[in-house]
């Protein structure tokens, strides 16, 4: 183990994954020579050279669409797209073709690809730079979606992913690329896609998160205890596939459940999440399913008010109370 | 023309672009017959008086070569070596269909046959392609990627990008646009302000010409040699392929947009009445020995009518398949 950031972790398994197979390349806008709008990617063009690293075009559209063609060639691209924000404009190229082609042909090709997408909020960066988008990509079946929380997962999620013979939307968040943790030296540690992990185990409350989220559930279930309150933290992992398994599990011990995400409310993963848990384990809840939700608004650029759009740690905190003075 | 035919092409060669265009030009003929009686549904474009750009430009490519195109993809699916029963056992939605019956008219697959797919957004083929021309080079594998599109989907974000990225990155994609005048019922000076198309490529440095996409000959030689300027330069390459769709956009359009003398000329210029009076001007052929071509490819296309009833649907459980590996 190497204690090492989660932008390391990332930086490490592209490497690690580079090395291993002379079929991964990775490009994207100023990932070569500027080495990344993040610095994921330091170090990538000097050890691999200009033809497996390389800079593009701002044209997101095509950046995914080149990936899907040359993943139906034989090559294992792993494309970044500078934020997840620009995924939209790539939306034509995952959603209708990426996550299709297979589908469509009749299982003829697939399309083992990756694309990195840094997101998330609370950087101050106003209304188009601080979008949470995984529900979106929850939402259309073809393709699997990773957002790993901690250096550990960041590392052996990816190197799943670039070894997956499926089209992976890799979910990085911003605000952990600094955070620190124990990482496993062996480049042969992978995480398997569709096991959430249990953070912190508990008694009384379950906190269901994933990425940033995941970290803030961590640190509220470790305020909690302090109060004598005892959660169960599970980190999601992998959004699809999802350990619905592990998560109902849990429920049926505590029989209260938080759902915290990072995205809207609407038609947000937490409401698919609690249906799951109403249908999986409705008769052991103790009360209804408890959503944190970010709020229903464009991000403001204040940190004032920016904050108020994002889950807290208070309000995870004040959440578990909350759920556990319903009067059920 | 001042080259005779002969010079240019052997006889077999020859009779075999009459025998693709005339199987292109009966299939689609039968595919219309297939939905009028119900048996083909959803979208239906067909290709009938664009035959010589599919039959010469897959001629002018090797087997090796990449090809891929839009949702008007019957002919060049069937030229590149799809058998026709399986393409009509897809468009009837049968469990033996090139895809399956997943994909439909629109998206048809024979990997085998290096023809990677027909693409139903309008100008989503182009990242696709461009990416297919990656991938082969990287692999070193001496491919050129020929990406067909029409003269609608120019107007696509994804053209700009795509053949900004081919030339910035120097891949082998041959880009041939089938210009049949026509993005639905828009006409192309409508929508293009450049309405020579093969000009705007200019833009991204990549050469380009126009061709007479109503002349077998023409198109195969164009891209003969455009293909092996590209594969020996690893450099993206233009064809704009002048053609002329005979039917409306699909099925359910009559085609009211355009006048019944502009169609009419049009006719004069069929590729597949035009090449048969040359085979028979210079000897090549027959009358009798082309009727027999003709005959052949009917009896094809009704054989392949016939295992499209006969076959099977998708079992139930096909609806879960082939989405993940």
């Amino acid at each position: 183990m190497a204690e090492m950031t989660y932008r390391d972790a990332i930086n490490l398994a592209l490497k690690e994954e580079m090395r291993r197979d002379k079929t991964v390349v990775v490009y994207g806008e100023d990932v070569a020579l500027y080495e990344g709008a993040f610095k994921v990617t330091r170090g990538l063009l000097s050890e691999f050279g200009e033809l497996r690293v390389r800079d593009c075009p701002i044209s997101e559209n095509t950046i995914v669409g080149v990936a899907v063609g040359a993943a139906m060639a034989g090559i294992r691209p792993v494309a970044e797209l500078m934020t997840v924000n620009f995924a939209l404009l790539a939306m034509d190229q995952i959603v209708n073709h990426m996550a299709k082609v297979r589908y469509m042909f009749g299982g003829q090709t697939k399309v083992p690809m990756v694309v990195r997408m840094p997101g998330g909020g609370g950087s101050q960066l106003g209304a188009q730079h601080s979008q949470s988008l995984e529900s979106y990509f929850m939402h259309c079946p073809g393709m699997l979606v990773a957002y790993p929380a901690t250096p550990a997962d960041a590392k052996g999620l990816l190197k799943t992913s670039i070894r997956e013979d499926n089209p992976v939307i890799f979910l990085e968040h911003e605000l952990l690329y600094n955070s620190k943790g124990e990482v496993p030296e062996d480049p042969e540690y992978l995480v398997p896609f569709g096991k959430a992990s249990v953070m912190r185990e508990g008694e009384q409350v379950t906190l269901v998160g994933y990425g940033r989220m995941a970290i803030l559930a961590l640190q509220a279930a470790q305020q909690l205890e302090k109060d004598g309150i005892s959660c169960e933290v599970i980190d999601l992992r992998t959004l699809v596939p999802l350990d619905m398994e592990m998560v109902l599990a849990s429920v049926r011990k505590t029989g209260r459940v938080a759902v915290i995400e990072e995205c809207w409310k609407s038609a947000g993963l937490g409401g698919d999440i609690a249906s799951r848990i109403y249908e999986g384990c409705f008769d052991t809840l103790l009360a209804p399913v408890h959503r944190i939700s970010g709020l229903d608004v464009p991000m403001p650029y204040s940190r004032k008010i920016e904050k108020l759009c994002i889950p807290q740690l208070e309000g995870i905190v004040q959440g578990v109370h909350d759920l556990l003075n319903e009067p059920y | 023309m001042a080259e005779t035919l002969r010079e240019l092409l052997s006889e077999e060669e020859l009779l075999g672009f009459f025998e693709q265009m005339v199987l292109c030009r009966e299939f689609e003929e039968s595919c219309a017959e297939q939905y009028s009686k119900g048996h083909i549904t959803g979208f239906l474009h067909l290709y009938t008086g664009q035959e010589a750009v599919a039959v010469g430009c897959t001629a002018g490519l090797q087997e090796k070569d990449y090809i891929l195109s839009a949702y008007r993809d019957h002919a060049q699916a069937i030229v590149r070596g799809a058998d026709p029963k399986k393409v009509m056992a897809e468009l009837f939605g049968k469990a033996t269909g090139l895809c399956k019956g997943k994909g439909g008219s629109m998206h048809l697959f024979a990997p085998e046959l290096n023809f990677m797919g027909g693409y139903a957004i309008v100008g989503g083929q182009f990242p696709i392609a461009t990416g297919l021309a990656w991938g082969s080079q990287l692999l070193e594998e001496d491919r050129v990627t020929a990406c067909l599109f029409g003269d609608g989907s120019m107007n696509q974000g994804t053209f700009h990008e795509s053949l900004n990225w081919a030339r910035l990155w120097d891949l082998p994609v041959l880009f041939i646009c089938e210009n049949n005048f026509y993005g639905i019922g828009t006409e192309v000076h409508r929508a293009s302000a450049q309405a020579a198309l093969h000009r705007r490529t200019c833009g991204y440095d990549i050469p380009s010409e126009k061709v007479d996409g109503m002349d077998v000959i023409a198109m195969y030689q164009a891209t003969k040699r455009a293909a092996e300027w590209v594969r020996e330069r690893q450099r993206p390459y233009f064809i704009e392929a002048v053609t002329y769709r005979f039917r409306g956009h699909s099925m359910s359009d009559p085609a009211k947009y355009r006048s019944p003398s502009e169609t009419d000329v049009w006719k004069t210029r069929d590729p597949i009445p035009n090449l048969s009076r040359r085979l028979l001007e210079e000897g090549i052929a027959t009358k009798e020995q082309l009727e027999e071509i003709t005959k052949r490819c009917l009896a094809r296309v009704e054989e392949s009518v016939r295992f499209a009833e006969e076959s099977p649907w998708p079992e139930d459980a096909a609806v879960w398949e082939d989405i993940y590996v």
